[in-house]
């Protein structure tokens, strides 16, 4: 016979743990917190999260010679033609354009101006939130988890459980990589940035074919990160002019680092 | 005998837990605090045991003045090893609101980026190569085995 014992528990008391993969070049950390996450079967589903990651990367990668969206991308293969998942990601890209003024596009010209198919600026973020709902999702037979992702500065998080702190993400400097500006308490949400401090000049701004540089970052707070990043690489791209649009977005929040490292905040409060 | 140790909104779950699965006797809910072995056996909805009444169990929907609550709990070797508040089927709202999205609060207090509190790192794309002296693979280092 056991006894139930009602003891307010901090929630470090609940197993956590953590995994990293490389996929899509990007480091990606899952972190989970409940009951199971010590367990063979949250490690086992979280392999299944990262394989899953994996089979986006070998569809959607323009690095990968004979991969779907290549064969669209060179024109060997019509859009039309292309696996349904595709297709999905290269109607999203569509909406995301009128979402974003045209600021974000899938069609980028390549050095000779030609307009070339390149759908992994919303790739990213669209396979991690899938990756992150469906991990979710599966957790759910062995109780109530808290989930978070980190696909190379992009995050998701969500939290089943009511007894944890929030998950606590911090924003990087672009000036100073080892120190943060901002710290936000998410239990459901995304936080993505967009910005050019770890990989240089490499956000093209579709009008103009040249790489963005009118911010050092654009950070996006949103309810998902599909959408949290394609707004922060829209927001890179438009520059400090961005701060109009940006108000107009529903349920998003802003953090935009200008070139002089003043900050201009939009839809969040602060303290 | 087994401590299991409830966190503090899964007071709720705890609560609804002792209302919503039935012991054998059938008792008073008072008196199920104390569970025996045969605990989760009188519940629909569960999977089914692997041996004796080993397994995962979900109890019925049960009203609180949250919404409707649904409980699971883990049997093991005869005993309770956790239980959970789980997928609800006409939602919670008390759950809800806690884990609904909300535009949160952009806090400058705390900026040391060593912090112990800080779960996840948002910058520009990191790269594999970087990812080694990043703070997210030192926050990461914490918790990987």
């Amino acid at each position: 016979m056991s006894t139930v014992t009602l003891t307010p528990a901090a929630a470090t008391e609940l197993p956590r743990r953590a995994w990293v993969a490389q996929i899509m070049t990007l480091p990606i950390s899952i972190h989970l917190r409940g009951p199971a996450a010590e367990s063979g079967e949250a490690s086992d589903l979280v392999a299944e999260a990262f394989d899953e990651l994996r089979a986006d990367e070998e569809l959607f990668s323009i690095w990968l010679p004979d991969s779907p969206a290549s064969r669209v991308r060179d024109g060997r293969d019509q859009l039309t033609d292309a696996p349904a998942r595709l297709r999905h990601v290269a109607a999203l890209c569509e909406l995301a354009g009128q979402r974003t003024g045209g600021a974000f596009s899938a069609w980028l010209p390549d050095s000779a101006g030609v307009l070339r198919f390149n759908p992994t600026g919303l790739v990213k973020g669209w396979a991690v939130q899938q990756a992150s709902e469906r991990l979710g999702e599966r957790l759910r037979r062995f109780g109530a988890h808290d989930l978070m992702i980190n696909a190379g500065g992009d995050i998701a998080v969500s939290c089943m459980r009511t007894d944890t702190p929030d998950w606590v993400v911090a924003i990087e400097d672009p000036r100073d990589r080892s120190r943060v500006l901002r710290v936000l308490h998410l239990r459901t949400g995304a936080v993505a940035t967009s910005g050019t401090a770890a990989r240089g000049a490499h956000i093209v701004d579709p009008a103009t074919g040249t790489p963005a540089d009118g911010l050092l970052s654009a950070t996006v707070i949103g309810p998902e990160l599909t959408w949290a990043d394609v707004y922060a690489t829209a927001a890179f791209v438009k520059g400090p002019s961005a701060v109009g649009w940006l108000a107009t977005l529903d349920q998003h929040a802003a953090l935009l680092v200008e070139p002089d490292g003043r900050l201009v905040t939009v839809g969040a409060p602060e303290h | 005998m087994r401590k299991i140790v409830i966190g503090i909104a899964s007071t709720v779950s705890a609560l609804v837990l002792l209302f919503s699965y039935h012991t054998s006797t059938n008792s008073p809910a008072a008196k199920q605090a104390t569970t025996d072995t045969n605990a989760g056996t009188g519940n629909s909805g569960g999977t089914t045991p692997n041996s004796g009444s080993d397994g995962t169990y979900t109890g019925d929907p049960a009203a609180t003045r949250f919404g409707d609550v649904q409980v699971q709990i883990i049997v093991t070797n005869g005993k309770i090893t956790s239980a959970d508040a789980v997928q609800y089927p006409n939602g919670n709202r008390h759950d809800q609101q806690i884990n609904a999205y909300a535009i949160p609060i952009l806090n400058s207090e705390v900026v040391d980026a060593q912090s112990a509190t800080i779960d996840a790192v948002s910058g520009a794309t990191v790269t594999s190569d970087g990812y080694i002296s990043s703070l997210q693979s030192a926050i990461d280092a914490a918790h990987l085995r």
